[in-house]
């Protein structure tokens, strides 16, 4: 079983996401996964789906990147990987391969929770060994902050703006985190990155599991969400304090919560920094805030239970 | 960089020169720098844990300081830095020399 | 030299993939090609393969798991049909942009709507400018050629394109006919070993795959392609004299039936050209100079070649079984009528649409448009340039 890592064992490994992306300035994409990159001991063979941090890492004739990577399109990271992880199989037993190597596959909302899903979901089923990181920012931030079915509810994005007569996005957020463990893959968790301790000890677990795993990691986004760029961290934690993104794992259908906050932050606190909620700020919309806030504990409560609490 | 033609360039669009993107001046997107107080630091190293840009240089296993050749300034650093601390402030490019 | 077996055509493909013995196949069924991988399977499961075969969801990622295995570094191979070749069509122009060497076997099958699940060669038409080398068979000996020299064809380093090995759905794939099946050990030797280019389980040499491509560089990865497709010719030659040496059928761009003097020739591709061989051989008998072409190689598109083989022609009918709505004809006839532009004194042109959706095209389907092309010859007057044949009015 794979142990944690300290801050300063972590720093001795290479770095395998090296500067000169293209990222904006506060990317909650690029700190998730310097922190994988550097809590792994095997080599590693990325795939990612089109989006952000796909393509601000390869800007042609520039990689970021110093261990394998590939991208194929949109929807299919999964599909993608499990393609090299069976070669990978295939060569192996033939002989031709000796090194273990793991295989991790890395897709936005948009790729993981709305196209990706059916690649996804099939990559589960078929049991291949690779580990796949949704990095979830809420929205589809590289075309301009269209909504996903990860947005959150009210949140104004430019295909849930804030209108005379709708406020938002109308919908709940999907529970992908939910619908991964019920594949009954051995392991199912969500992260944050300001949590680098429990991020890096997930990603080492997931990376020890034979067959697939799944990391769930909320990455606050300064354009999309509106925020200064600093407060990325500050965001994630703030997130996870409110029990908006509780971090949790599920190991071959166990729930554990791994972190409870000692007084749950009001939502409020939360959504009144970023200015996709600024709306919410005015007295008429209390009754959003209110909502968001219900579903929250509802959620919380929920998840307690299944945890056997 | 001159721009290489069709017959020069490897096929299929394949990038062979791994972690080739240091060559890309990102730093020049800054509008702070971050600076630090060596002797304030603490080598906690959450800086180095939240950069999202590979920008803080560890040596030794300990924090010398900022690649600013890469660093945006996007001032994670600073606000990470524990309050206690506080080795890591935020200064305006148009100030000062660098240290650090 | 092997063995005469009766078989349907995907049995004979699933021999051939047998052969090949790729490293990875991803597939998912789809009428008519359905059988290939079922049959396939039985070879995973019986231990008749060392292939690594993925079941995958849906044929998007069928292909794409193509591509990530492809660019792993190995053989990789699948087949499908219609609906999933179109599903797949993002895919496609992927596997090519990165010049990964996957060969697919496309059973051909007419797209919906309305959904119809016999041939025509709508599918793989829609992908003919996905910069994949395309190879059609009249019958399951030449599906089953045609896809041993795929790998070999695809593998050549500077051709490094996927190849789309196409057969007639249902009149090829579930025909029995008679056919040779070379030895194992002579399929093997002829493909010879899968030799990677900058594969991504290569640790030492990290690579970074599928980077983006602004204004900049964009176009120079396309120049490239065309490049390779230029440079496919001669391997699609090569090969197919090579692999006439190995089982005494060799290929080339296409076959020329009784058309060395001909005045009228049908041009026809797959398994309707054998139709047209008979009454070729009913119309000499009458005293009519008729012949056939029948094109194997529709990507790279042998433009010179074609030129060649028809220019002493008087009247040419270039027979398409998919139509390119709105265009001047179907994807075949501009191609063919392009060809014979430069060549002095070039025989009239028509163009025939056929056999849409299993369309039954019979003995007096090909006489009627003989007897057109003998009146175009006599009169030198066309009536109509594109035009439906085998519907009813």
């Amino acid at each position: 079983m794979a142990e944690p890592l300290s801050i300063k064992e972590l720093a001795k490994s290479e770095e395998l996401l090296v500067g000169g992306h293209r990222l904006c300035p506060g990317c909650g994409h690029s700190i998730i996964l310097r922190q994988m990159l550097h809590a792994s001991e095997y080599p590693l063979v990325l795939a990612m789906s089109t989006g952000c941090l796909e393509v601000c890492t390869t800007i042609y004739p520039y990689t970021s990147w110093k261990t394998p990577w590939i991208h194929s399109a949109f929807e299919n990271a999964a599909a993608t990987i499990t393609g090299v992880e069976t070669m990978y199989r295939a060569l192996k037993k033939k002989g031709k391969i000796d090194k273990d190597v793991k295989f991790v596959a890395v897709g936005g909302d948009g790729g993981t929770y709305d196209i990706g899903l059916q690649s996804l979901s099939g990559a589960f089923e078929r049991g291949h060994n690779f580990v796949y990181v949704c990095t979830d920012n809420g929205a589809y931030m590289n075309t301009g902050t269209q909504r996903s079915s990860a947005t959150p509810f009210a949140a104004d994005t430019t295909t849930s703006p804030v209108g005379k007569k709708i406020i938002g996005k109308q919908q709940e957020r999907k529970n992908l985190t939910k619908i991964a463990a019920a594949h009954d893959i051995p392991y199912a968790a969500q992260a944050s990155p300001h949590n680098w301790k429990d991020l890096t000890m997930k990603f080492r677990k997931a990376l020890e599991i034979d067959g697939p795993a799944f990391l769930n990691v909320v990455s606050p986004c300064p354009r999309g969400w509106r925020t200064d760029a600093s407060e990325t961290v500050n965001l994630a934690k703030m997130a996870v304090d409110s029990c908006y993104w509780p971090l949790y794992e599920v190991e071959n259908g166990k729930i554990t919560i791994n972190y409870k906050p000692k007084e749950k932050v009001p939502i409020f606190e939360w959504l009144k920094v970023q200015g996709r909620f600024k709306h919410l700020l005015k007295p008429e919309n209390e009754g959003l805030v209110k909502m968001f806030q219900d579903k929250i504990d509802r959620d919380w409560e929920d998840l307690q239970k299944r945890a056997g609490e | 960089m001159k721009k290489k033609g069709w017959k020069e360039v490897p096929i299929g669009g394949v990038l062979k020169d791994k972690g080739s993107s240091v060559a890309y001046n990102s730093g020049s997107w800054r509008s702070f720098r971050p600076v630090i107080d060596l002797e304030k630091c603490i080598n906690c190293m959450f800086c180095w844990v939240y950069c999202p840009d590979s920008s803080v240089i560890i040596k030794g296993g300990l924090v010398a300081g900022f690649d600013l050749e890469h660093c945006k300034g996007c001032g994670i650093c600073a606000k990470e830095c524990p309050p206690k601390v506080t080795a890591i402030t935020m200064e305006p490019e148009s100030k000062g020399p660098v240290c650090g | 030299m092997g063995k005469t077996m009766a078989i349907t055509g995907n049995i004979a493909i699933a021999i051939a993939m047998k052969q090949i013995n790729p490293d990875v196949v991803a597939a998912y069924p789809i009428t008519p090609s359905t059988e290939i991988v079922q049959q396939f399977s039985s070879y995973v499961a019986d231990g008749a393969v060392d292939t690594e075969y993925i079941a995958v969801e849906s044929e998007h990622s069928a292909m794409s798991a193509c591509i990530g295995a492809s660019a792993g570094g190995g053989r990789v191979m699948t087949a499908t049909s219609s609906q999933g070749l179109a599903f797949m069509w993002e895919m496609l122009y992927i596997a090519a942009g990165y010049r990964l060497p996957i060969v697919l076997v496309c059973v051909n099958r007419a797209l919906s709507a309305p959904i119809n699940i016999h041939c025509d060669h709508s599918d793989s038409m829609g992908a003919r400018d996905a910069s994949w080398i395309q190879l059609y068979a009249e019958n399951a000996q030449e599906a089953y050629d045609n896809t041993i020299q795929a790998f070999r064809i695809a593998e050549e380093m500077d051709v490094r394109l996927p190849v789309m090995s196409c057969l007639d759905g249902f009149i090829i794939s579930h025909s029995i006919e008679n056919m040779t099946i070379l030895e194992d050990e002579e399929v093997r030797r002829f493909i010879g070993d899968y030799k990677p280019l900058n594969p991504l389980l290569d640790l030492e040499n990290p690579a970074t795959v599928g980077a983006i491509d602004l204004q900049d560089y964009y176009m120079e990865h396309k120049r490239q392609q065309h490049e390779a497709m230029l440079n496919a010719k001669k391997v699609i030659l090569s090969v197919g004299k090579e692999y006439g040496k190995l089982s005494g059928r060799s290929y080339g761009f296409f076959e020329e039936y009784r058309l060395d003097d001909a005045d009228v020739a049908i041009v026809v591709m797959s398994s309707a050209a054998g139709t047209v061989k008979d009454i070729v051989d009913e119309y000499r008998s009458k005293g009519i100079k008729a012949g056939l072409l029948k094109p194997r190689v529709f990507r790279p598109f042998p433009a010179e070649e074609i030129a060649d083989a028809l220019k002493n022609t008087k009247a040419v009918a270039v027979l398409d079984r998919a139509d390119s709505f709105g265009a001047s004809g179907g994807p075949l006839f501009p191609e063919f009528r392009s060809a014979l532009y430069d060549v002095p004194n070039p025989p009239k042109m028509i163009n025939k649409i056929f056999g849409l959706g299993g369309r039954d095209f019979g003995p007096d389907d090909v006489r009627g448009v003989f007897d057109e092309l003998v009146a175009i010859k006599d009169t030198g007057k066309i009536k109509s340039l594109k035009e439906y044949i085998t519907v009813r009015e």
